[in-house]
């Protein structure tokens, strides 16, 4: 619809709107978070749901235990190289469609144990992130501010046309290469569909990998 | 009000209709809309059992064991047993036949089960 016809009559008094628009409204409002915390920033997000910062505005107050019927998985804190083949599996096993939030300085870098041995530098070397937040820990308001961000990326994703997003496209896997235990590391070391460093392309394309597990 | 087919009771089956199609018509809608919008992208992680993100070791249909069984014989016997024994001793004189024989194969069965746990050494305790 034309976005000045549309202002016309809204000025009116005439609301229109498009299904899209219904439906991504919706969606941005019912976004349901997983159980699921990592380390220190864990407590953050836990404080976030609690009364005083009450994620619950934004309609995201539903943790589900199970990664079946969540819609966004928070990374909250370290994941150790240990953990890693975990929760890449739990992303896999989300519904589609499925959003990412790495929380916390070691969530998107490793933070402060980077150059630990046993820590994974930034977790989007597997999935794809849709929102990363510094800080170590990143305040409760940082991780609304986040969860606003994802909401306002839930709500420009197209329907239909060759820029929907990855999860519309029937021809692209939902799930990702689960990382092993390796001689020295974990194999492979990263995505390369999901991790691209230098370049600003879209990350979550994931063309050629379908989940191995 | 008295519709030829449903006499007095056509609101109720207007009603009814209403109700069946405001339950069943979000169902067809999200299904429609599945079909149109949403591919299905199954896989193997996505469809194995949820074990907390551990990969999932052997099957969840594995023969179980009752190893309990014995006790709930024992259970029958003196406990179910005696409850129905109480007012079966005190209807006795006016039981007809028949349900005096369908209580004597009820204990029959019972006593058969005692046998079988007494066999068994459940009785045994030292």
């Amino acid at each position: 619809m034309d976005q000045k016809l549309k202002i016309e009559l809204s000025k009116q008094g005439i609301v229109t709107t498009t299904l899209e628009e219904l439906y991504n409204w919706g969606r941005k409002n019912s976004v349901w978070p997983m159980t699921f915390g990592l380390a220190c920033c864990a407590i953050e997000m836990i404080a976030t749901t609690m009364a005083r910062y009450d994620l619950a505005r934004f309609g995201a107050e539903v943790f589900r235990p199970s990664p079946r019927q969540a819609d966004l998985m928070i990374v909250s804190g370290t994941v150790t190289k240990k953990m890693a083949p975990q929760v890449v599996r739990l992303y896999n096993q989300m519904a589609e469609p499925k959003y990412v939030i790495a929380m916390g300085a070691c969530a998107i870098s490793g933070g402060p144990f980077k150059q630990g041995y046993n820590v994974l530098k930034g977790i989007d070397r597997y999935i794809p992130v849709d929102v990363h937040i510094p800080g170590c820990p990143p305040r409760p308001e940082a991780l609304i501010d986040a969860f606003m961000t994802l909401q306002k990326k839930i709500d420009e994703q197209a329907l239909t046309g060759a820029n929907r997003p990855r999860h519309l496209h029937a021809d692209t896997p939902s799930e990702f290469v689960v990382p092993r235990f390796g001689a020295h590391d974990l194999e492979p070391p990263n995505n390369p569909n999901v991790w691209r460093i230098l370049n600003n392309e879209p990350c979550g394309a994931g063309e050629a990998d379908a989940g191995e597990d | 009000m008295n519709s030829p087919v449903f006499g007095p009771y056509l609101p109720i089956v207007v009603l009814a209709i209403a109700a069946a199609g405001f339950a069943v018509a979000p169902l067809a809608l999200a299904w429609l809309w599945s079909k149109r919008y949403s591919p299905r992208k199954p896989g193997p992680s996505k469809n194995s059992t949820y074990e907390c993100g551990l990969e999932t070791k052997d099957n969840g249909l594995i023969p179980f064991k009752p190893e309990y069984y014995l006790y709930a014989i024992i259970f029958l016997i003196f406990d179910v047993e005696a409850i129905f024994l109480l007012p079966f001793a005190v209807a006795f004189t006016g039981l007809s036949i028949g349900a005096s024989i369908a209580m004597m194969v009820f204990l029959l069965l019972l006593a058969e089960g005692l046998v079988w746990a007494w066999q068994k050494g459940v009785l045994t305790w030292a």
